[in-house]
């Protein structure tokens, strides 16, 4: 997703040719549609970015001014939402719940994904494609046509409102995607790596340690990246089998919210942006990770 | 979003190794075999208990009269009953069946294709192309709860912005997501808002992998931009034009945060994973009456996996 890359394959037309190759890319022609190309471009970035930047341009904003003046207006400008939205959303309490929930099950998913990975992609059973679909196939159902078994499992195990409950399911749903990816990974390694290992008498769970899994860690970031922030943004299973409020994690947590910040706007803004300020990281700083990781599983090799 | 980039199978052919490697199976020790049957079998238990025999679960239930209260062993068979109920009974049902509908169209005929447009705008040399992807994918990685509360303060009837910009005052003003008459197109906004910058990032990567050749020679023959992207591009995008079919019909049948958020599915906002929940988690508690409606839920998106998974069958056993 780089620019360099596309640079290195645009140019379209036999006269673009030469301009490319003399360095001077930049000097192209200002063409009504180049012209009208970028009007369109910067139309549509602008209203996508609006409502997250108006979320946050009124974050910063006193309730009482924007009470008097409406909220098409400038100034007011205050710190004192997001303290708030910070005490009256009770976030440091919901951001380590989704801790609590985030980390084994991203961990845990990784974990046994990359074992069935490893298994599907360097050995040949006679189940292998099965496998594969069993696990993929799983990713795909939609999540409420489990929800009453499931409802009734936990409830009858005693797991229903525990973290664990939320955990086994993401670890469970979320399998599936992450087998996919990277056993489509592991199938473009050289088979002479565990080959030779395997002369040399390594077992498998050696091979499968040290020899496959350090190989796969641009996948595994990648991953990583992704169910960070799928885990973090879900909110079904979390309002599924929790029923104790103060044991949701932030984004289930949002539903209550909204009754807290019912009238005051500004501190609703302010609490927008903190819920939303762990995946704008990722965005900025995992931004290739992401992105690789979306497409990783789409494109080929 | 919680899951669902679903990948087209891998290019790359097994083949040609299969008998050596099955003959290096036979060489494994008892131990290693076991170790491996372990590291799949695990796993597996898992996804069967959690996903799978759940979901048929559902599908049993559907036919019982249970309405959760007692042991299992209360359970009645009844039959059709429920759907009867379900298709007959239950104003929602049909109302949600028809956002469900309108959800999946306005995705497939807006979203997704505008979400391709901007990719092809963008799968070339440009100026600050860095910035236009990314405000467009900015709202990807935010949850649709999340882009739910964002869009409040566009839509609210006293504090909104749509309001204020349209020069609604007092009665004239609308609740956009209140009133049952709109409140599905200002959700379907909301939503497509993120469903856009999702279809252009998977289009981004499936046109970088198009051979730059094809495109040279389809302009050198003189044919239009749009005439190249047309006849020559899109047909090489098959693999990802299944990986964005399936998304788009996954992502609308999930459609479930977002109404919730608003005001847990009612009032015009009823959607069949909604009703679910509404029935299981909510006070009545309709055990078997709402595994009906998971069923039909179940058996729509089957329809489309069923293929998908096909294709990716197809393309492991080359």
């Amino acid at each position: 997703m780089s620019t360099s890359t596309s640079s290195a394959r645009t140019g379209r037309t036999p006269a673009d040719a030469p301009a490319r190759a003399g360095g001077a890319a930049r000097r192209r022609p200002v063409t009504a549609r180049r012209v009208v190309l970028y009007a369109v471009l910067t139309l549509v970035s602008l209203a996508w970015l609006f409502p997250v930047l108006w979320a946050f341009y009124n974050s910063f904003r006193d309730y009482g001014y924007t009470a008097l003046n409406g909220y098409v207006s400038f100034g007011g400008f205050t710190l004192d939402n997001y303290g708030r939205a910070w005490e009256q959303g009770n976030f440091g309490q919901f951001f380590v719940n989704t801790l609590i929930i985030v980390v084994p099950s991203v961990l845990i998913t990784l974990f046994l994904a990359s074992m069935v990975a490893f298994v599907l992609a360097r050995f040949s059973w006679k189940l292998n494609v099965a496998m594969l679909v069993f696990f993929t196939a799983a990713n795909l159902l939609p999540q409420q046509a489990l929800l009453i078994p499931l409802f009734r499992f936990f409830l009858r195990v005693g797991l229903y409102d525990t973290y664990w409950a939320v955990i086994i399911v993401h670890i469970a749903f979320q399998m599936g995607f992450c087998t996919f990816v990277l056993s489509n990974y592991m199938k473009t390694l050289p088979k002479e790596l565990t080959e030779a290992a395997f002369v040399d008498g390594a077992s498998v769970l050696r091979q499968y340690w040290q020899i496959v899994m350090p190989l796969c860690r641009p996948p595994l970031a990648a991953l990583a990246t992704l169910q960070v922030t799928w885990v973090y943004n879900d909110f079904f299973w979390a309002v599924a089998f929790l029923s104790t409020g103060s044991k949701f994690p932030v984004t289930s947590a949002l539903a209550n919210l909204q009754g807290q910040f019912f009238i005051d706007y500004n501190l609703l803004s302010a609490g927008s942006v903190i819920v939303a300020v762990p995946t704008l990281v990722v965005f900025f700083a995992l931004q290739r990770h992401f992105v690789s990781g979306l497409t990783l599983g789409a494109n080929k090799g | 979003m919680t899951a669902t980039p679903i990948a087209p199978p891998p290019a790359r052919a097994v083949g040609g190794a299969a008998p050596r490697r099955r003959k290096r199976l036979q060489l494994l020790t008892t131990r290693d075999r076991l170790v491996l049957t372990v590291m799949v079998a695990v796993p597996a238990l898992l996804v069967l208990c959690i996903v799978w025999l759940p979901a048929l679960g559902t599908v049993l239930l559907s036919f019982t009269g249970w309405n959760g209260i007692g042991g299992l062993d209360r359970i009645t068979f009844i039959g059709l009953e429920n759907y009867e109920n379900v298709t007959t009974n239950y104003p929602p049902f049909w109302i949600a069946i028809r956002n469900n509908v309108l959800w999946l169209a306005v995705f497939f005929l807006v979203a997704t294709p505008l979400g391709m447009f901007l990719a092809v705008l963008l799968d070339r040399d440009l100026k600050g192309s860095w910035f236009y992807r990314s405000s467009i994918y900015l709202p990807v990685v935010l949850s649709l709860a999340l882009a739910g509360f964002i869009w409040q303060l566009q839509y609210s009837r006293d504090q909104g912005l749509l309001n204020a910009m349209l020069g609604l005052d007092g009665s004239d003003r609308v609740d956009w997501y209140g009133d049952p008459s709109v409140n599905i197109w200002a959700v379907l906004v909301a939503a497509s808002w993120r469903h856009v910058g999702y279809i252009m990032l998977l289009y981004l990567a499936g046109l970088k992998s198009v051979d730059l050749a094809l495109k040279e020679a389809a302009a050198m023959d003189g044919a239009s931009e749009s005439r190249t992207f047309f006849s020559v591009v899109f047909p090489t995008l098959a693999p990802i034009n299944v990986v964005v079919l399936v998304i788009t019909v996954i992502e609308s049948l999930r459609a479930f945060d977002l109404v919730w958020v608003v005001n847990k599915g009612r009032n015009g906002l009823e959607v069949l994973s909604a009703l679910v929940t509404a029935n299981i988690i909510g006070e009545a508690s309709l055990v078997g009456f709402g595994s009906a409606i998971a069923t039909v839920l179940l058996l729509i998106s089957l329809v489309f996996i069923v293929p998908y998974l096909g294709s990716i069958l197809r393309e492991e056993r080359r």
